[in-house]
């Protein structure tokens, strides 16, 4: 099957990007150079396309207790315009997808999910919907949606695209008429820093996109730096940190699964997890030298094999080889010496916290 | 356009090696360098490790992906650029001054199998 591709595809083909394929979509990895967008962000305001990722609307008198059901946090008397992180998990506990939920009223919530698990999400938000009185509406063809990140991404979205978002709060959102069209607007993003993501039909999109990079003032960024600056501030990639094979918890999400929930698909595994504990664990290696650990790459203790690493770089902020790995929990204290398998050779580390630089969020 | 230099044998899988009597400096090619984009770092074998021709010798990684080197020909490794353990990007600046391992070769012959500058130029384009 052929990749699909974005409103801005032929934007980032005029811009020269780099593209590759990454969940079904053809995207661009890089622009210029993945360095240089990485740093645009955290100093200034670089703006993603991120239409590929897919969004889902539950509405009914049952929406409530519906996301309840499907969805680890704890939705229960939320004020309109909050937005929560979590998961939904499969019966055993694995992890379909991590996404957002939207509170657009007491009876309708807007759900953000990833661009490689839409039909699969989607396929069991219809089955699990079948005992409730709900709708639910993939509308992940009709929405384009920027990321514009960084510590000027509020002077940008103000001047250059004209759109009140100062008073916003973190993980809040409001919905704006714009051009005859609804749109969303909400303080999140996926980097680490201060930012916005911004939802809207393919010509509001484009239109923005468009304003923003003859602006001058947001610099265009591809799904390479965009992993590189997620990574940074230990957030997880769904297929690297969750994977169906992996519970929240032991991806050391717990803060997420919120397990004095009356109930939720996968609750029984994973509140036996949060009290008995887990058997491996995602956690931070921190190398000696400059060798990149890679995901796949073996860690290793005592010449044996204890776990695998799922992200690594040489961090672009810090200058350190770390990466986050699925270790056995024997060996997931921190402090733990271990080493990678790099080229053949086991390079020496340290187990540390799985965040490798500091999130700069506006609260 | 990269830069290709006469005088040099070239791999199909972007190396080169500039020999200098009974050695060879193997390093990658410009070409090679400007494809990788930023090197950030180089995985380099050890002083007296056997290389033989065709076969993996270390890699050369940018922040995203890291590309195995192959060595063009066989020998015993008699130095490495230990420049390139603390500034990689090196290879990025002059990819032919900045070679990675320096070999003494074990079979001068192999080098016939190799392009000339003209013919590696060719598979560039």
């Amino acid at each position: 099957m052929s990749d699909k591709r974005t409103c801005l595809y032929e934007r980032h083909i005029a811009l020269n990007a780099k593209m590759v394929s990454f969940g079904g979509f053809e995207m661009p990895i890089q622009y210029t150079d993945i360095t240089d967008e990485h740093v645009a962000v955290r100093t200034a305001c670089g703006v993603f396309d991120v239409s590929h990722m897919g969004e889902v609307l539950v509405t009914g008198p049952e929406a409530e207790r519906f996301v309840q059901h499907i969805f680890t946090n704890d939705i229960a008397g939320a004020p309109v315009g909050k937005i929560f992180y979590g998961m939904m998990l499969h019966p055993n506990g694995g992890t379909i997808d991590d996404l957002l939920v939207y509170k657009e009223g007491d009876e309708r919530f807007f759900l953000v999910i990833n661009a490689a698990n839409i039909d699969k999400d989607y396929n069991w938000i219809e089955l699990q919907a079948k005992n409730f009185d709900v709708v639910t509406e993939n509308q992940s063809e009709y929405y384009g949606q920027l990321a514009v990140q960084g510590p000027k991404a509020e002077a940008v979205v103000e001047k250059v695209l004209g759109l009140a978002c100062e008073e916003l709060v973190f993980y809040t959102f409001k919905k704006m008429e714009v051009d005859g069209e609804t749109i969303i607007v909400s303080r999140t993003g996926y980097t680490g820093e201060d930012g916005f993501e911004i939802y809207g039909s393919h010509a509001f999109t484009q239109k923005n996109w468009d304003k923003l990079i003859e602006s001058g003032e947001a610099k265009p960024c591809g799904l390479g730096c965009r992993d590189t600056l997620r990574f940074e501030v230990g957030l997880p990639l769904y297929g690297d940190e969750l994977t169906d094979d992996l519970t929240p918890i032991e991806a050391g999400l717990g803060m997420f699964v919120k397990v004095d929930k009356e109930e939720f698909v996968g609750k029984e595994v994973v509140a036996r997890q949060k009290i008995e504990g887990v058997t491996r664990k995602i956690v931070g290696i921190e190398l000696e030298g400059r060798a990149i650990p890679r995901h796949g790459y073996e860690v290793v203790v005592n010449d044996e094999v204890v776990g695998e690493v799922t992200t690594g770089y040489n961090s672009i902020s810090t200058g350190k080889s770390v990466c986050m790995a699925l270790v056995k929990i024997e060996f997931a204290k921190l402090g733990t010496p271990v080493q990678v398998r790099i080229h053949r050779k086991l390079q020496n580390g340290v187990v540390i916290k799985k965040r490798f630089y500091d999130k700069s969020y506006k609260k | 356009m990269a830069k290709v230099i006469e005088g040099l044998y070239y791999a199909e899988s972007h190396e080169y090696v500039r020999v200098e009597g009974e050695f060879g400096y193997v390093g990658i090619t410009d070409y090679a360098q400007d494809q990788l984009g930023n090197v950030v770092y180089v995985d380099m074998p050890e002083v007296d490790d056997e290389v033989t021709a065709g076969e993996e010798f270390g890699a050369v990684e940018s922040v995203k992906a890291a590309s195995d080197l192959f060595c063009p020909v066989s020998g015993t490794v008699v130095e490495v650029n230990e420049a390139l353990e603390d500034e990689p990007e090196l290879v990025n600046q002059d990819a032919f001054e900045n070679w990675i391992i320096k070999v003494r070769l074990s079979d001068p012959s192999e080098l016939e199998a190799l392009l000339d500058a003209k013919a590696y130029e060719a598979i560039c384009e």
